[in-house]
């Protein structure tokens, strides 16, 4: 794997000049991982904060080649550019390969996309999917989707007298891509950017569909100070509430088990959508919380210790 | 020296045959009655190699169009098909295609949109569809189902026009009755459609461009769509270009609008798709007992043929438009609304009618042809009648 | 070839404009500026700088400008101020100034 100093070498395939907002983890993620790429790369990327920031006629900060079509379709989208190479190197009239990248955040994945990338992944496309999972539509104003985490603020799941933000657990997008056998699925972190570039490598080097779940800090929507993305990002690492680990043909791997792993009030104390969580007689909630991410943790290790011999 | 190579085919298969011998690229479709043969004898076509094409099976219509959508920004020759609730299902991404001038070709098998369910013909689904900014194209028959989706192929990829087409035909009627077909040779239907180089293509490396890029407020939506619209009308002499050297290779004559018996017409059918056949034969027997009768047969809706339907109908006493769709809360069906547009401000225009029949299926019987023509005669000695009449209604037994 | 101008176009010359809303051209937005944004900007001390490049690899904006894998500098043009870079400095030798305050 490519060394950071090797990295800064190469050329940066999203240039500035967007207008996502300052500290935006979309950007951060999405040059990570195209720094990975050793091949010219193809975007399919759905609408959303991303796709409104980086393309604003005449500017573009696509220094790779680039499509946005539609919501719900990055995926589909993604399968016909794979089609269509494909059918050129059969040909022997393009020797170029490339890889196909398509980008959405979390509610053009989880909610919306979820058919087309279902359908996507079963026909094996060989394609990766980026997923930045920031947990709510942040760009129409931040309203909950499948992906937002349950007792979140947003602007549909406001906090009253007799709801308490988000009700419902989240979506898991990895048990998704793993029920189809892609080859290759990860959750993956900015925060720890050499984890994600070499989980980026895996994933254009899979012989077949990948899927890259990223966790997206949002200043605005998550509600902290623009230069705490990276560190927020970290502590859902480390309290467990975002977890690293890839599933390749099948095998679950935990590539970062927490030393000491924090609470997970660690993670939710930084953040304005969690405040109310924090108000007396809503101490239940944190508890649930906290309950749940150690049951997932520990269902994910026995996941790892049931497919090691795989 | 043209070599008559004639078939036994049934509409879509025809359309299927075609499509081997065009070879595209990429095909994305999913199933729907009644297109699915189409699909299913083109999957044997791929399956026994014949063809080189990358064929995706997706998982739903949406997906086929975006799928479409990307291999055609990818420079590929791309082609799709649908019918009914699976062009509804399209209907956004129809919209971008054409507004990212990708030359898509799509074979729409004309059936009713639901509700109630119901998988026979009508043109509700490609009506619906009038205004997305695709090239639309209607056949009588499965010759003209074959002629057009290769012709289609050349005039959506035409540098003046680069517009996704879509063939319509109707469901069963065409689509699944054998019918005599000539077939054009393999390298015939090469050498007529070429090779396509798009103006953009995402596979190449050395430029790379962004598509389907945002258009924020003080942007240039306005200008686009103009240009776009612009692009849409001057395909239409483009069309006739093609269809013309269509010609050259076929021997079959073809025209934006398709008129017959026009000449000393007094009245004036205008029908798409196949009941052109049963209104065509009413018209001979009016004909043989001295009455002036023509008939016009819609081929390209969009772009409409405004001004050839005003030549056309300007002298005319009265126009009779069979409409296989609804405009629920309009005055009409599509096709008269659009007629009557094209009418406006000729003087001393023809009384207009308007039919509408055949949704969801329904037989046009010639007894009903008959009763049009008398409705119209009665307007004509002056009597007042009702503009919009709903023809082979169920009616109580008695 | 050519293809286009992002001049003419941002001049609104219509018959510039691309077929189809393309953009034939690679990271056109360099020419926007988004320097404006900041309130703070980062300075480099590249007495403590140790070259780790975590500011490089973490800026949302690539606006930690490098040459042949080293910091060399922060892209003032694009930089948005966002503090990231000098919140993950290992060895903080990032501060952010108050633009301001040099007037
Ligand atoms: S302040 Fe933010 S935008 Fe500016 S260089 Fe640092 S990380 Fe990049
Ligand atoms: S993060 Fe700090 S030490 Fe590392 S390269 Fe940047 S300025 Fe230098």
């Amino acid at each position: 794997m490519a060394s950071l100093k090797e990295l800064a070498k190469r050329k940066d395939l999203l240039a500035p000049g967007h207008r996502l907002c300052a500290g935006c983890g979309e950007s951060i993620i999405v040059r990570q991982i195209l720094l990975a790429s050793e091949k010219p790369v193809v975007v399919a990327n759905a609408t959303g904060c991303l796709e409104v920031s980086s393309t604003i006629f005449p500017y573009t900060s696509w220094r790779c080649s680039y499509i946005h079509n539609a919501f719900e379709n990055a995926a589909a989208t993604a399968s016909g550019i794979e089609a269509a190479l494909k059918v050129f190197r059969k040909k022997g009239i393009m020797k170029d390969d490339f890889n196909v990248v398509a980008v959405a955040g979390d509610g053009g994945t989880y909610d919306i996309g979820l058919q087309a990338l279902s359908g996507a992944f079963e026909r094996n496309h060989n394609f990766v999917y980026v997923c930045l999972d920031n947990g709510a539509y942040m760009n129409t104003g931040i309203q909950r989707s499948s992906a937002t985490p349950m007792g979140a603020w947003s602007s549909t799941t406001p906090v009253g007298k007799v709801e308490r933000g988000k009700q419902e657990w989240r979506k898991d997008l990895v048990m998704f891509a793993v029920a189809h056998n892609v080859p290759y699925v990860a959750n993956a972190s900015p925060s720890h950017f050499m984890d994600l570039i070499r989980k980026a490598e895996k994933a254009f080097n899979a012989n077949g569909p990948a899927l890259l779940n990223v966790l997206s800090p949002c200043p605005r929507g998550w509600r902290y100070p623009q230069e705490d993305g990276i560190k927020i990002a970290r502590l859902a690492v480390e309290t467990n509430v975002w977890p690293l680990y890839e599933v390749e043909n099948g095998r679950f791997k935990i590539n970062i088990k927490p030393r000491e792993t924090k609470p997970v009030i660690e993670w939710l104390k930084h953040q304005g959508r969690f405040r109310h969580l924090f108000k007396p007689g809503n101490e239940d909630m944190v508890e649930e919380i906290q309950r749940k991410v150690d049951y997932e943790w520990k269902k994910l290790n026995i996941f790892e210790r049931a497919t090691s011999e795989l | 020296m043209i070599t008559r190579q004639v078939l036994a085919l049934t509409g879509n298969a025809a359309v299927a045959f075609a499509l081997k011998q065009i070879n595209p690229d990429v095909v994305a479709a999913y199933p729907i009655t009644p297109q699915t043969t189409i699909m299913e004898e083109f999957s044997q076509y791929v399956a026994n190699g014949e063809v080189d094409t990358e064929l995706v099976r997706v998982e739903s219509e949406h997906s086929a169009m975006s799928a479409s959508i990307g291999a055609a920004a990818a420079g590929a020759r791309t082609i799709t098909s649908t019918s009914s609730q699976g062009l509804a299902l399209m209907w956004e991404e129809l919209y971008i295609a054409s507004g990212l001038r990708l030359p898509i070709v799509l074979v729409n098998v004309n059936r009713s949109l639901s509700a109630p369910i119901n998988i026979h013909c009508d043109h509700s689904d490609s009506m619906g569809a009038r205004d997305s900014g695709w090239i639309q194209i209607f056949c009588e028959n499965a010759q003209e189902a074959y002629d057009m989706t290769i012709i289609a192929v050349k005039l959506a990829e035409d540098k003046r026009v680069r517009l996704p087409v879509m063939i319509n035909y109707d469901g069963f009627i065409i689509s699944h009755s054998i019918d005599r077909v000539e077939i054009l040779s393999d390298e015939k239907v090469q050498q007529f459609i070429g090779e396509y180089k798009p103006e953009f293509s995402l596979l190449d490396r050395n430029n790379p461009v962004t598509m389907g890029a945002f258009d924020s407020l003080g942007g240039f939506y306005y200008e686009y769509k103009k240009i776009q619209c612009e692009a849409i009308d001057n395909s239409l002499q483009v069309m006739q270009e093609i269809f013309d050297s269509f010609e050259l290779i076929s021997h079959r004559q073809y025209r934006t609008v398709e008129k017959e018996m026009i000449d000393d017409a007094e009245i004036i059918f205008v029908i798409a798709g196949s009941f052109c056949g049963s209104i065509r034969e009413k018209i001979n027997e009016y004909r043989s007992r001295g009455i002036k009768t023509g008939l016009v047969k819609v081929r390209s809706f969009r772009p409409f043929p405004d001004n050839s339907y005003r030549e056309i109908l300007k002298n005319a006493k009265a126009v009779l438009i069979f409409d296989r769709s609804t405009t629920p809360g309009a005055k009409g069906g599509p096709l008269y609304i659009e007629i009557l547009g094209s009418l406006y401000g000729v003087e001393k225009p023809p009384e207009v009618f308007n039919f509408i029949y055949g949704l969801g299926g329904r037989d046009l019987e010639l007894d009903e042809i008959d009763k049009s023509l008398e409705i119209t005669e009665k307007a004509l000695r002056g009597e007042v009648v009702d503009r919009v009449h709903w023809i082979s209604l169920k009616k109580k037994e008695v | 070839m050519k293809r286009w101008e992002i001049k003419k176009v941002l001049e609104r010359e219509i018959e510039s404009l691309p077929q189809g809303v393309t953009i034939p051209e690679a990271g056109t937005s360099e020419n926007y500026i988004t320097g404006t944004w900041r309130t703070f900007k980062p300075v480099i001390d590249f007495e403590k700088c140790t070259q780790c490049l975590f500011c490089f690899i973490f800026c949302p904006d690539s606006s930690i400008e490098v040459d042949n894998g080293k910091v060399v500098g922060v892209d003032l043009k694009h930089c948005k101020g966002c503090g990231i870079c000098a919140a993950e400095c290992p060895r903080n030798a990032i501060s952010m100034i108050e633009e301001r305050e040099e007037g």
